[in-house]
């Protein structure tokens, strides 16, 4: 599916996201990223992925990576039933005004983070918190929008996706990095 | 207020002689028994300072719905990553001066209806006909009012002094989100705060007058149950119809079926606040439903006559009454519908017209020509219409969903991204169910029957409702009437246990249907707090949605809890604007239970209950500019509001950072020492995802510095319990909330002190200050 946002009055600015057009994209980005963090939200513990769900994928690449996840809304259960354990969790607003601050980090000891992959806050929600992010994060934060929508407001967004294509797409990221 | 009158019979001098004179000077306001505080009539930068601590504590965090400012026609100007706009606005700023207009907005459409009310009543009742909001029960009859503008009123008349002063300021705040004013967010920020508060009063003024003119239920914590739902409403009647949130014609309607013997011949019932208000005016009136169920209900053809006054009425409201021919009547100015204005027409031919189809709709301005229209229409109209609707049947239903293309636009002009093209794909195949489940989550705004944007025309709003006939027959529940005020003998009796947070907390859950969700989720998560004991207070929409929930015995929540402002009390103050009982009742305890000065002495009250008062509000749906302009008068309060998903279009959190404990300092008045207290309450203004989170929240935002032990204890007991159910683990921030072993909650004590120990947590030196977060109230000084 084309690159706009799936919600069709969601319209951004002139600025919109790169389309990532090859999942390995990804990797390449987390390779190169100092500090990267997972912001993961509720509907990664919601979506059915035909007998398994987005964290499933996040907890491979989390795992290969070492990258910590804050999770949103109450996902943090389901990351714990899983026998995986979030690096925080805290609401999606709190996580967003936290990456705008250049000198936070998760841990609260290393340098800031530089990369925020982000999946599954609401739509709506993941969009504004996207453009919050855009205006007053940009001088040191990069954003990639893993969801299975386009989020215009991200540096870079996989486009509209069938779950099919989504699933393989998370696949294939987890794929390459645990190659590495 | 009262006004110096002199009479002369006769002066005579050299060059004049006056016989028979009287005059009125002045208007000259009673005084009462407390002398005027530091700041009456304030004005936009009167509590700028305290604003500026409120956002030192709770900075902004902008969420831009748009990365282009559209105002001016410099324009359109990108403001995206640090760009500024043709006149030098930055991002920061333009997300403020929306957040701004919006909250003027919404302060201006309750001054206007204020305004509308208040002169209406003078020329029906006179200018002294005296307010009477609970009579020795309630003596603190204004709050917001008294706290703001030093003004006590007595009568309909003192309302329009107060509402002088209320426009004023609108004027000015309107004026400064003009291009080339304010350059400063946090300086609009405060204008909004400034907004919010002028609001409250702009609303307490136009409750103060209907109740006490309506004679409405007042402070009565037994008010009455009525009936509410599609289901409840005798189909086999002429129906009469009222939305908006004005009620005078809705009041005259019955009036006038009362003096005609038809009470019980017709059913008059209303959508949003004009039907809350209508049933605190008359019990036989029925309440269809919230603002969501606008177009439904119309739709259905259940309404023979259809009475509009102002807001929050669909815009197209006259072509939805068009296609089930019942005529619609707009009896106010703010809303004309494109329609002829027939006030001054005979009676007789105004109803000719709309019964013999001749006019779609007349604008009747004279509520009680209006309210006779209606009823004779009603009766006119009724055999000939025969409740015809466009609800589609079952047949027909999965006729039309056999057309569905799944091109999937539907869903994605959804607001809530409702899985439209999975029901129509199971309803082409003759299973309904897909589409009845959606029911309750569509908030019928009909973007999905936008043009062009099925390919097919389906109307997909109206499948949904005729997919769910079962279900809106079975729409029948209780809902309790507004009783208006809190009475000052309750705020006596709950005054310590609140301040003490011994009553875990108190619940203002409010605002309009703009769900994320069903809109069931309102009651259960208000339920769970019932049943933890927690005082809930309710307005408007979601007060008729809790209503439209039955537990587990089978009971509306107002029929399994009690009215009353106490513990596990469920409390419904009424329509939009009796929101001011509820911030009121904090300002109460302030002034009754605590005994502060009231008078013109915002500052301080506002400052003892964001200290002391544990009060949290919430509004799940909150989609309008007049929620803003609600949630912003408690923030000046204070007081700490969590919006649903949809209110993070509202483009700004206001959020405290409890990772910074320099932010966390309050002063103790008795030394004047600076005292860590902890994030309490952790943020001003937040928008969560889903219930689990609003529920975890609630608890912990009605922590504050001044809980006793017993109190934290009781408040760390709720947090930790919800959080270790919906989260699956003990929270990570216990150690900022216990100030003393005695705060723990004794049940957790082990799981706890493993925690304190691993974060190498130390007791606080000074856990029971006396806070303040104002130098000037500080009685002796320390270090």
């Amino acid at each position: 599916m084309a690159a706009e946002p799936w919600q069709r009055y969601e319209i951004p600015g002139p600025i919109k996201a790169a389309v990532i057009k090859n999942p390995e994209m990804v990797s390449i980005l987390l390779k190169k990223a100092k500090k990267p963090v997972f912001i993961v939200g509720h509907e990664a513990a919601e979506i059915d992925l035909g007998g398994k769900k987005p964290i499933d994928h996040i907890i491979r690449i989390a795992r290969a990576t070492n990258i910590p996840v804050v999770t949103t809304a109450h996902t943090m259960a389901e990351f714990l039933k899983s026998g995986f354990k979030p690096a925080a969790s805290m609401t999606s607003m709190d996580i967003g005004n936290r990456l705008t601050d250049p000198e936070w980090s998760v841990s609260g000891e290393d340098d800031p983070h530089d990369l925020a992959l982000i999946l599954g806050m609401t739509y709506y929600v993941g969009f504004v918190i996207e453009a919050g992010l855009k205006s007053f994060a940009f001088n040191h934060l990069k954003t990639v929008s893993l969801d299975r929508y386009y989020q215009p407001h991200c540096n870079w967004s996989f486009p509209n996706l069938s779950i099919e294509e989504w699933d393989r797409h998370l696949t294939i990221i987890a794929q390459e990095i645990e190659k590495k | 207020m009262k006004k110096a009158r002199f009479k002369v019979d006769e002066l005579e001098s050299d060059i004049f002689k006056i016989t028979g004179l009287e005059a009125t000077v002045g208007n000259f306001y009673e005084e009462w028994e407390e002398t005027p505080g530091p700041t009456p009539m304030p004005d936009i930068s009167t509590f700028r300072d305290w604003d500026r601590i409120l956002l030192n504590k709770y900075k902004p965090f902008y969420l831009p719905l748009c990365d282009l400012c559209c105002l001016c026609t410099m324009g359109k100007c990108d403001l995206s990553k640090g760009k500024k706009g043709a006149c030098g606005l930055d991002m920061a700023a333009q997300q403020s001066r929306i957040v701004l207009l919006s909250c003027a907005i919404g302060a201006a459409t309750h001054a206007g209806h204020g305004r509308h009310m208040v002169e209406e009543l003078i020329s029906k009742f006179g200018s002294d006909y005296p307010l009477d909001v609970g009579g020795l029960s309630v003596l603190v009859e204004a709050p917001h009012t008294r706290l703001v503008t030093g003004i006590k009123p007595r009568t309909l008349g003192d309302l329009e002094d107060v509402l002088d002063y209320v426009e004023k300021e609108i004027t000015h705040l309107l004026s400064c989100c003009h291009t080339g004013q304010e350059g400063d967010n946090l300086d609009f920020e405060s204008k909004a705060f400034h907004a919010g508060m002028i609001d409250h009063v702009g609303m307490e003024v136009c409750d103060l007058a209907q109740i006490s003119a309506f004679d409405f239920p007042k402070a009565d914590p037994e008010a009455s149950l009525v009936d509410i739902g599609i289901g409840s409403i005798d189909t086999s009647k002429p129906v009469i119809l009222v939305i908006g949130h004005n009620v005078p014609p809705a009041a005259a309607i019955f009036d006038y079926m009362e003096d005609s013997g038809l009470e019980d011949s017709i059913e008059l019932t209303g959508i949003c606040c004009t039907a809350l208000d209508l049933t605190r005016y008359t019990n036989k009136a029925k309440i269809a439903g919230p603002l969501s169920h606008q177009l439904r209900f119309i739709r259905s053809g259940i309404a023979d006559v259809i009475v509009v006054d102002e807001q929050c009425i669909r815009a197209d409201i006259l072509d939805e009454a068009k296609k089930v021919n019942a005529p619609l009547i707009s009896t106010n100015y703010k809303n004309f519908q494109g329609l002829p204005n027939r006030t001054n027409d005979p009676i007789d031919e105004i109803v000719s017209d709309l019964v013999e189809g001749r006019s779609p709709g007349v604008v009747i301005l004279d509520s009680d020509k209006a309210g006779e229209a209606a009823v004779r229409i009603a009766m006119g109209v009724f055999p000939k219409r025969k409740k015809l609707g466009i609800i589609p049947e079952e047949g027909e239903i999965i006729e039309y969903a056999m057309k569905c293309t799944k091109c999937l636009s539907c869903q994605r002009v959804c607001p809530n991204y409702l899985p439209l093209p999975e029901a129509m794909e199971a309803a082409a195949n003759g299973n309904l169910q897909p589409l009845s489940d959606l029911y309750e989550s569509c908030i019928g705004c009909v973007r999905c029957e936008g043009e062009g944007v099925c390919p097919n025309n389906l109307k997909l709003h109206s499948m949904i409702i005729g997919a769910s006939r079962s279900k809106i027959k079975d729409e029948k529940f209780k809902v309790r009437v507004g009783r208006g005020a809190i009475s000052d003998t309750e705020i006596r009796r709950v005054g310590g246990p609140i301040v003490m947070g011994e009553i875990p907390g108190v619940i203002g859950i409010v605002g309009c249907s703009n769900y994320p969700g069903s809109w069931k989720d309102n009651a259960i998560m208000i339920e769970e707090f019932l049943k933890r004991r927690f005082i809930v207070t309710t307005t408007g929409c979601a007060a008729m949605n809790i209503g439209m929930y039955k537990n587990e015995d089978g009971l509306s929540l107002y029929e399994a809890y009690s009215g009353a402002f106490d513990a596990g009390g469920l409390v419904n103050c009424g329509s939009c604007v009796s929101n001011p009982h509820i911030s009121g009742a904090a300002i109460k305890i302030a002034s009754i239970f605590a005994k502060r000065k009231l008078n013109s002495n915002y500052e301080e009250i506002a400052d003892y209950i964001h200290n002391r008062v544990g009060a949290v509000g919430i509004s799940w749906g909150a989609m309008s500019q007049k929620a803003s302009s609600i949630a912003s008068g408690f923030w000046r309060l204070g007081i700490p509001i969590i919006v649903g998903p949809h209110g993070s279009k509202y483009r700004r959190a206001l959020l405290g950072r409890k990772d910074k404990d320099e932010d966390w300092y309050t002063i103790d008045a008795r030394t004047g020492k600076r005292v860590y207290t902890g994030p309490a309450p952790e943020h001003l203004f937040i928008s969560v995802e889903t219930k689990e989170e609003a529920m975890t929240l609630i608890p912990k935002l009605c922590i504050r510095p001044n809980d006793t032990t017993k109190g934290r204890s009781i408040k760390l007991n709720h947090y930790i319990d919800l959080h270790k159910r919906f989260y699956g683990a003990m929270p990570d921030d216990i150690q900022l909330f216990v100030r003393t072993m005695a705060d723990i909650p004794i049940t957790m004590k082990d799981e706890i002190l493993e925690i304190l120990k691993e974060k190498d947590w130390k007791e606080s030196e000074v856990p029971a200050p006396d806070p303040t977060l104002l130098p000037r109230l500080v009685r002796k000084r320390g270090g």
